[in-house]
């Protein structure tokens, strides 16, 4: 399975989706559809950074609540256009991540320290989201409903879905871009071994820097694109670590370090998930528990995801010698 | 101005709660030092531990103290199994694979006790909820006081364990010298999910100390995870003693802090001194392998 | 081309590199060698810059670069090897060794072509496709050696990249590092193995308990008695004298 292959591959399923879509779906199934999306895309980028760099953060909220609040407070405090909140949401989402990446990457934080330190530097904008007023404190905020494409919103809500399909394609095709690109090789040489990176000229600091800011921005996109479809936020949900799990789940599940990965692992994840939900009867958190065994089944026998596991049955099939598992 | 008799009550107050805290990092800091694994899922095994002291007083009528004895065993048992049968062969020994195993069953137990109790909190009414042990001119929570002085014991205990029986001796062997360990014919994979056992241990009687004045929801314990890591990181990754003076530290902290800030806002100066330690500690000492 | 001054490394109580001092002349292949626990890679960590001096100085093509952090040595041309090897284990062949041919250029299909192009030179062109984790010691010492040219080095540093390899690998990668030199490119070599030393080397240096205790072209610096006590043990040199002796 070539690159170019699995990346034709997730167009089409995206081209599937879009068309069933626009044929018409139930409303339930259209709404899962988009929240796939937004999940696909905060997962897109954290693969960025946990996938293809090794750094796993647990605290990807802090950059999803960024977006959120920013596009936010933007239209509802400054009335200023949701499309411009969007950017500003993404850039001070980038600048967020810069600034937690110059901290930790200066004292050297990797592995559990860095999940750790990713997760107390949400868990400190939660409370203080929780607490302020100019984010509403803990009653949150409103976006009003104006539905014109100008306010990125739409009446029809299929608009909305294309549009994030759109970004999720966008996220692919970055994806790729980096897999062949100088600076993906360099993100993956310092996740493999960061002393052999180093010795062969790599700056890891300024690598790892690039990585988690465009992580950062493409995960607050996704925090942008989740208020203007639910139309209000709150600490808990915007900086809450439920999204920072669901973009870690989706992206391992998939294929941490694959181009279709993210997207893969929370179309099934979610999937799943509601599967369960309706199968149980709506017992609270069923999901999420089928989530975790899943993320364990992954770590134990499909070190690669589910992506990495296709690939080797394939492979298998057509006799080819297996890839050597992978440590995420 | 707040009196000097508050001040000092808070800082009772932070004292008798830390240790409790220092009680829940110390399993935290004890694994850490014999398997070197930062276990994600200790808050969510706090939770279980609390639900089931709730649960011995409100199906057997048993008073949170003695039901310590009942499920500290219980929760060994559990810690032993997870390590021995889930986390140690899932995660193929690397950090990273631990790393998610113990987040992932975290999210399991977690989402497990949502299912089975829903997110009520629940609490446990004792008649000596509200008791006071005067000293001085300072009114002290009688469960604090308790709180304290088992926490205070249960450490000494731990230290008994790890330096006069064998299996202690053989903890300490292999947090030492694994490879070596497993030369003269120790089991090392006995001896982690004893450790394991024994860190998970300490969360029951933990728990057993909070219910009388705490409550407990699916979520409580993970509310104490990154307080338990602030301390385990503060006091030095894998250091008894560091644990206990941590906890204690923090416990002050978080008193100062919610006088002075309230609630909500005193829980940041935990965080921030999270982030000051991992930050500003040189990494050598406790980040980078070799 | 390369002078190390005075450079001393101390771990906690112990003294690694004690004041030793090195000089390579551009265009040679300098042996380093020394007993066990020497001191001989941590005075390449210092060379390097992955490890920073307690004292002395070390200057590259007359810039002071002590301080420098290793990925700019690298591009200066200064390029090592690790004893123990640290492949990219999850790429292959031809990525690990492109990772350091981006050193010169940005483009992926030429960064691959000169991969390819290093890995025929060191005898790897069969495996280009092979994972780095599936690879024999000897073919990992290859990668090892072909990482680091792909970054077009001026001065090659190799750690013990005959170690572990059998006399007919050995064979094999001689010339390869004869090649290397004729190409241009200066080397100092750490090595244990004196057939190679001798072959290759125009002069060494010997390192003992982290002093330098002797340096000169290879015959003379063998014969050397301090040196034969560093690696014998005290009194060697005498009784291989009494022996010689006694045999003639
Ligand atoms: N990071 C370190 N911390 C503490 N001691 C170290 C460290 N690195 C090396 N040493 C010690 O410094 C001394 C020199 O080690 P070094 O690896 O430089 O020797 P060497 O000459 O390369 O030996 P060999 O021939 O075995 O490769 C040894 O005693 C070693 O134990
Ligand atoms: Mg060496």
């Amino acid at each position: 399975m070539t690159k170019n292959f699995e990346l034709i591959l997730a167009l089409a399923f995206l081209a599937l989706l879009a068309v069933l879509a626009l044929v018409g779906l139930p409303g339930n199934i259209l709404n899962l559809f988009i929240f796939m999306m937004i999940v696909a895309l905060t997962a897109q980028g954290w693969n960025m950074l946990g996938g293809y760099g090794g750094l796993s953060s647990f605290g990807h909220a802090a950059f999803f609540g960024t977006g959120a609040y920013t596009t936010t407070i933007l239209q509802t405090t400054f009335g200023i256009n949701a499309w411009i909140g969007l950017v500003c949401g993404v850039a001070l989402g980038a600048l967020v991540g810069a600034l937690i990446g110059f901290l930790s990457f200066r004292a050297g934080l990797k592995g559990s320290y860095f999940a750790l330190i990713t997760l107390a530097f949400a868990e400190v904008l939660r409370i203080l989201a929780n607490s302020w007023d100019f984010t509403g404190g803990a009653s949150g905020m409103m976006v009003s409903l104006k539905n014109s494409f100008w306010d990125l919103q739409f009446a029809d809500r299929r608009y909305f879905f294309l549009i994030l399909v759109v970004f999720v394609v966008l996220g692919l095709f970055l994806t790729r871009w980096l897999e062949r690109s100088a600076f993906g090789a360099y993100l993956i040489a310092l996740r493999e071994n960061d002393q052999a990176a180093q010795a062969l000229g790599v700056d890891i600091f300024r690598i790892k820097m690039q990585a988690i800011t465009l992580s950062a921005a493409i995960t607050s996109l996704a925090g942008c694109l989740y208020v203007q479809n639910f139309l209000f936020i709150d600490a808990n949900v915007a900086y809450g670590s439920w999204i920072s799990i669901e973009a870690l789940f989706a992206a391992i599940v998939g294929g941490a370090g694959t181009i279709a990965g993210p997207l893969i692992g929370s179309v099934l994840l979610l999937g799943l998930g509601e599967i369960t939900k309706s199968f149980s009867g709506g017992i609270p958190g069923i999901d999420l528990v089928v989530f975790g065994i899943i993320l364990v089944l992954c770590v134990a026998f499909a070190p690669n995801g589910v992506r990495g596991y296709v690939a080797d049955l394939y492979r298998r099939r057509m006799n080819r010698p297996p890839s050597s598992p992978k440590i995420v | 101005m707040y009196s000097p008799i508050i001040i000092f009550e808070a800082l009772a107050n932070g004292l008798m709660l830390g240790a409790v805290y220092a009680l829940i990092a110390l399993g935290l800091t004890l694994i850490y030092g014999v398997l070197h694994i930062v276990n994600f899922a200790h808050g969510a095994l706090l939770t279980v531990a609390m639900y089931a002291i709730w649960l011995a007083f409100e199906k057997f009528g048993l008073d949170p103290y003695l039901a310590i004895l009942i499920v500290t065993p219980l929760m060994f048992a559990l810690g032993y199994a997870l390590q021995r049968f889930i986390i140690g062969p899932s995660s193929h020994g690397s950090d990273n694979g631990i790393l998610l195993v113990t987040l992932g069953l975290s999210i399991v137990i977690q989402n497990l006790l949502l299912a089975g109790f829903s997110s009520d909190t629940l609490t446990i009414a004792t008649d000596y909820a509200f008791g006071v042990v005067p000293i001085g001119p300072l009114l002290l929570s009688l469960p604090r006081v308790i709180g304290l002085g088992v926490s205070l014991l249960t450490a000494l205990l731990l230290w008994f364990v790890l330096n006069r029986t064998d299996i202690g001796k053989a903890i300490r062997a292999v947090a030492k010298e694994r490879l070596g360990a497993s030369l003269v014919g120790i089991n090392v994979a006995h001896v982690y999910a004893m450790t394991f056992a024994l860190g998970t241990a300490c969360l029951a009687i933990a728990a057993g100390l909070l219910m009388p004045t705490f409550y407990v929801s699916p979520t409580t314990g993970a509310a104490f995870v990154l307080v338990a890591f602030t301390i385990v990181v503060l006091g030095g990754m894998g250091s008894i003693l560091g644990a206990l003076i941590g906890g204690l530290l923090i416990g002050v902290v978080e008193a100062v802090f919610s006088l002075f800030l309230g609630d909500s806002l005193g829980q940041i100066g935990i965080f921030l001194i999270f982030i000051l330690v991992l930050l500003v500690k040189p990494t050598g000492l406790f980040g980078a392998r070799g | 081309m390369l002078k190390a001054h005075n450079l001393t490394k101390r771990f906690f109580g112990l003294v690694a590199v004690d004041n030793a001092s090195i000089d390579v002349p551009e265009g040679s292949i300098t042996g380093l060698i020394g007993p066990n626990g020497a001191g001989k890679t941590t005075l390449f960590a210092m060379i390097a810059g992955f490890s920073p001096p307690n004292e002395g100085r070390v200057v590259f093509q007359g810039d002071d670069i002590t301080t420098e952090k290793p990925h700019l040595r690298a591009r200066r041309g200064l390029a090592r090897t690790f004893q123990i090897v640290q492949p990219f284990a999850g790429l292959n062949v031809r990525d690990n060794i492109a990772v350091g041919a981006y050193l010169h250029t940005k483009d992926p299909t030429e960064a691959k072509r000169r991969a390819t192009e290093v890995a025929e030179k060191v005898g790897l062109g069969r495996e280009l496709d092979k994972l780095a984790s599936g690879l024999t010691i000897a073919g990992r010492k290859r990668l090892e050696l072909a990482r680091a040219l792909a970054t077009r080095p001026k001065l090659l540093l190799l750690d013990e990249v005959l170690a572990g390899l059998n006399p007919s690998e050995i064979r094999d990668v001689l010339p390869i590092i004869r090649k290397i030199r004729e190409e241009g490119v200066t080397i100092l070599m750490i090595e244990h193995i004196m057939q190679a030393v001798m072959n290759l080397c125009d002069s060494v240096y010997v390192l003992s308990q982290g002093k330098m205790i002797a340096s000169g072209e290879p015959k003379v610096v063998c014969t050397d008695p301090a040196v034969i006590e560093a690696y014998l043990g005290h009194g060697a040199a005498a009784r291989m004298q009494a022996e010689g002796a006694a045999h003639a």
